[in-house]
């Protein structure tokens, strides 16, 4: 039997709090057992600091294992990688296995959701417990049946097997029995030695119906009866509807109904081309609000007059300007980078049908507690009135823990009485995005007379979110303030701007940006003192043996040192976030002002590895992601709306500009780091630090383009 | 409008607005998701799908276009996914999110349709069009040239039996 995976259809079984802390028979026969699992607090998360989880396995009498799995498929692999920490401590057959994405159920915790590449440090410990609680109650089913001590069977592939007779019971045929058996207090899991799945890659669950066009992403979702909507919204931000005339739009052949919600005027229609004709006839007056005559010069002239101010301490070692004072050489530089759209390839969208009694909401999200809040906020109807059904994301990068599309699409089925999809066009997508904020971010530092660094000051001024704390949005500061390099004296302060431009986690957070901004000035540091790039590195991480070992093995691979042609140039870079340690040497060349990155060598230490084959995907996604930014992107304001709208304006990395990458994994058996997005932050000064080798150029501002390449 | 074309190999029938693009009739009147919506302005090859055998944008093509025409669009690809660019893709795992995958393997299969045995340079000329966000790039490049010696050996087979079937009939009339 080959695998088959469900479509993000949720179950029809009804789930109440207890049912999710017991095991107990599910109505359609069969094991079904649900851990309230503990909470993770030592891993910070966004945007609060802790999520608790749950994981299910359901048998069924046909043998089938079905994994409810409460993480979000955005690309990284949830399904498969969640299955693989289940299906190693339960025993069962890879081949029977299913997967359905979770309902929402305070008992997953008080944010269920998919975010921080956290799904595996969060899920490694307690989902293994629960594979291995589920096969305990197997094997206890099967010691009653037979009347023989649990000590004489083990279990294989979906089966117990008693060893002093090889009698053998299938998982399906015990499963009803072993639903009735107490939940074991304490299991053993397994010596990673026996481990039979974790740290191989079996092919992802979820290609099948990605290659036949049959996966449901939220934008596929239907419903009878179903209408469809786009939006006009204001398109400056805070702005909103003074009035409208819906009369053209009603001419429109295939609209319905033109209505008001709070954030703009829905055009309803049969099909989402006639709603997006009929918004084109729509005629609206907006009341653009205070930021009317916002652009990016000003907000940019706003984060420099900051920055020449002290701002709140976000770390301070020694007396580091004392030091700059004292140093044999100074150096100043500012560096800066652009606000940034995620523009993953689904625009925004989402299905809801609110009826007097009840709500379903179908979306591709990445925070199902968002989209419940926000269902039951604009119903007022008690979550167990409402069903979030969570289908496949294509694409997340942080965009889809917004729940500002969900209550669009509440709001508009609220007001119609009926189910509804909302489409944001790519335009909607872009200029209402919530976006990666720009960073204006000033460094000095001083070297000792040997060419060692002996200070470093730098003033960050970019909007904040997430929370602060003494001051300072970690989101602003993370990648410098908590930077690795050995430097005694160290000064890292911060100022948050008043901008209204929506802002949040993109990719990597502030990685992003400040791993661009660190590595770039550190890269004209070991220049000034006449330093080779790897070797200043190496020596001011002597004491970070990770981030060492990651920096060694990619020069390593990468044949650090060794001759190129003339134009060409190698760059390095490192990053420690999301709890793995990455470092990467890019090879570029530079010719008539044409950028090209011919190689990656990423060497990635992520702990103990799940599935070889998913970390390498995903070095590889965030190496793209990165370039892309490195590149090409930047959001720009005018007159108080996004200027960009579509990939004409906001292009993205294509196949032809894609460098070899070469993914290299450092043996470890640490608890695993998160890896979806490891390499975002450093193959941006990696490509940045190799277009210095390559051509003299240093480069302090994002994105490169070819004019700055002259 | 009325307009008649062939879908996937059965004829089909819409009454629509005749500027309606391809893209919506398939996706909202037809109720076939396989093709994706990405940017509206043929900028990212999310839409792609077969009209006569050729790769086109969907979503700027008006359905009064296509009467009278071939559509094949993903789900029309193989009843079985033994497309050879899908058992690529298979085999090679290519899909992260896979929203634009549908997009990208029409595009190849047309890509291996005109050119046997692409080089590096070819694929990037007719999948430069085609934007993954995931930057599933290499996986797509490599998936193509084993989807090319997918193509290659069925043919090759393909050949052979013709050749056994002719010779025995050669030989039963013998």
């Amino acid at each position: 039997m080959s695998t088959t995976i469900s479509n993000p259809k949720i179950s029809d079984r009804k789930f109440d709090r207890r049912s999710f802390l017991k095991a107990g028979v599910a109505t359609a026969g069969g094991l079904f057992i649900g851990f309230h699992l503990p909470e993770s607090n030592k891993l910070e998360a966004a945007p609060t600091s802790a999520a608790k989880l749950n994981a299910f396995i359901h048998i069924g009498s046909d043998d089938v294992v079905t994994f409810t799995i409460h993480k979000s498929e955005m690309g990284q692999g949830p399904l498969t990688s969640v299955s693989q920490l289940l299906a190693e401590e339960l025993d069962c057959d890879w081949k029977q296995i299913r997967t359905e994405f979770a309902p929402v159920d305070p008992a997953y915790g008080p944010l269920q959701g998919t975010f921080g590449s956290m799904t595996i440090r969060t899920c490694w410990d307690p989902l293994r417990k629960a594979g291995a609680s589920a096969r305990d109650m197997l094997l206890d089913a099967a010691a009653q049946k037979w009347g023989v001590a649990k000590s004489q069977l083990r279990t294989e592939n979906g089966q117990v097997i008693n060893t002093a007779t090889n009698a053998k019971l299938s998982y399906g045929s015990l499963a009803d029995a072993a639903g009735k058996l107490p939940v074991p207090a304490k299991v053993a899991v397994k010596d990673p030695k026996d481990f039979r799945l974790i740290g191989t890659s079996p092919k992802r669950l979820d290609t099948l119906g990605k290659v036949n066009g049959s996966t449901g992403f939220g934008i596929d979702a239907r419903r009878p009866g179903m209408v469809y909507a786009v939006l006009a919204r204001c398109p400056v931000f805070g702005g909103k509807v003074a009035s409208f005339d819906a009369t053209k739009a009603k001419a429109v052949p295939g609209v319905k109904d033109v209505v008001q919600i709070s954030r703009g005027v829905a055009v309803i229609a049969d099909n989402t081309w006639s709603a997006m004709e009929g918004r084109k006839a729509l005629q609206v007056q907006f009341d653009e609000g205070k930021n009317a005559n916002l652009n990016s010069a000003g907000i940019r002239e706003q984060f420099a007059k900051l920055a020449e101010k002290p701002g709140a301490v976000a770390r301070n070692d020694g007396d580091a300007n004392a030091a700059l004072a004292n140093g044999a050489k100074k150096l100043e530089a500012v560096y800066e980078a652009p606000y940034l759209s995620h523009a993953p390839m689904e625009p925004m969208n989402c299905t809801a049908d609110v009826r007097a009694d009840s709500a379903e909401v179908w979306a591709s999200t990445q925070i199902q507690t968002a989209a419940m809040g926000m269902t039951a906020k604009i119903t007022g109807l008690s979550p167990d009135k409402i069903q979030i059904h969570t289908m496949f994301l294509g694409g997340g990068f942080g965009r889809r823990g917004g729940d500002d599309f969900i209550g669009e699409a509440v709001e508009i089925s609220k007001a119609i009485g009926k189910p509804v999809k909302l489409t944001w066009s790519r335009e909607d997508d872009m200029q209402h995005d919530l976006y990666r904020p720009a960073s204006y971010t000033k460094f000095s530092g001083a070297l000792d007379k040997d060419g060692w660094p002996v200070a470093w000051t730098t003033r960050v001024v970019c909007p904040a979110f997430g929370g602060m704390r003494d001051g300072v949005a970690r989101t602003a500061v993370e990648g410098i303030h908590d930077m690795e390099y050995a430097i005694p004296n160290l000064h890292v302060d911060y100022h948050p701007p008043d901008v209204d431009i929506p802002v949040t986690y993109w990719r990597s957070v502030g990685f992003s940006q400040n791993t661009f901004f660190v590595e770039g000035f550190l890269d004209e540091l070991a220049v000034a003192g006449g330093k080779d790039p790897f070797e200043f590195r190496r020596h001011l991480l002597a004491k970070s043996p990770r981030l060492l070992g990651a920096l060694e093995l990619a020069a390593a691979k990468a044949d650090w040192g060794k001759p190129l042609p003339a134009g060409h140039g190698r760059g390095i870079a490192l990053s420690n976030n999301i709890g793995s340690f990455t470092a990467q040497v890019a090879e570029v060349s530079v010719e008539q002002r044409q950028l090209r990155v011919h190689r990656v060598v990423c060497a990635v230490d992520c702990g103990h590895v799940i599935n070889p084959a998913l970390v390498e995907q995903q070095i590889q996604s965030g190496i793209a992601y990165g370039l892309s930014a490195a590149m090409k992107g930047a959001i720009t304001i005018d007159r108080g709306r996004v200027v960009q709208g579509n990939f004409n304006h906001y292009d993205v990395l294509r196949i032809n500009e894609m460098p070899v990458v070469e993914v290299h994994i450092v043996p470890s058996q640490a608890a695993p780091g998160g890896i979806g997005e490891a390499s975002t932050p450093s193959i941006i000064p990696a490509v940045a630090n190799a277009i210095f080798a390559a051509t003299g150029k240093r480069l302090r501002k994002l994105p490169i383009l070819s004019e700055d390449l002259a | 409008m009325a307009v008649t074309f062939t879908l996937n190999g059965k004829p089909q029938t819409v009454d629509v607005s005749p500027q309606m693009p391809l893209l919506w009739v398939l996706r909202d009147s037809l109720g076939m998701t396989g093709t994706k919506f990405g940017c509206g302005m043929a900028l990212c090859g999310a839409c792609t799908v077969h009209i006569n055998g050729q790769p086109i944008r969907s979503c700027v093509t008006p359905i009064s276009s296509v009467g009278g025409k071939s559509i094949t669009t993903i789900e029309g690809l193989s009843p079985d996914n033994s497309h050879p660019v899908q058992r690529a893709w298979i085999e090679v795992d290519v899909p992260q999110c896979g929203y634009c995958q549908s997009g990208q393997i029409m595009t190849a299969a047309g890509l291996l349709k005109k050119t046997a045995h692409p080089t590096d340079a070819d694929i990037d000329e007719a999948m430069h069009g085609n934007i993954c966000r995931c930057g599933t790039y290499q996986a797509i490049r490599h998936a193509v040239h084993l989807a090319a010696q997918y193509q290659a050996a069925a043919e090759h087979k393909g050949t052979v039996a013709a050749n056994t079937e002719a010779h025995a009939v050669e030989g039963g009339a013998q």
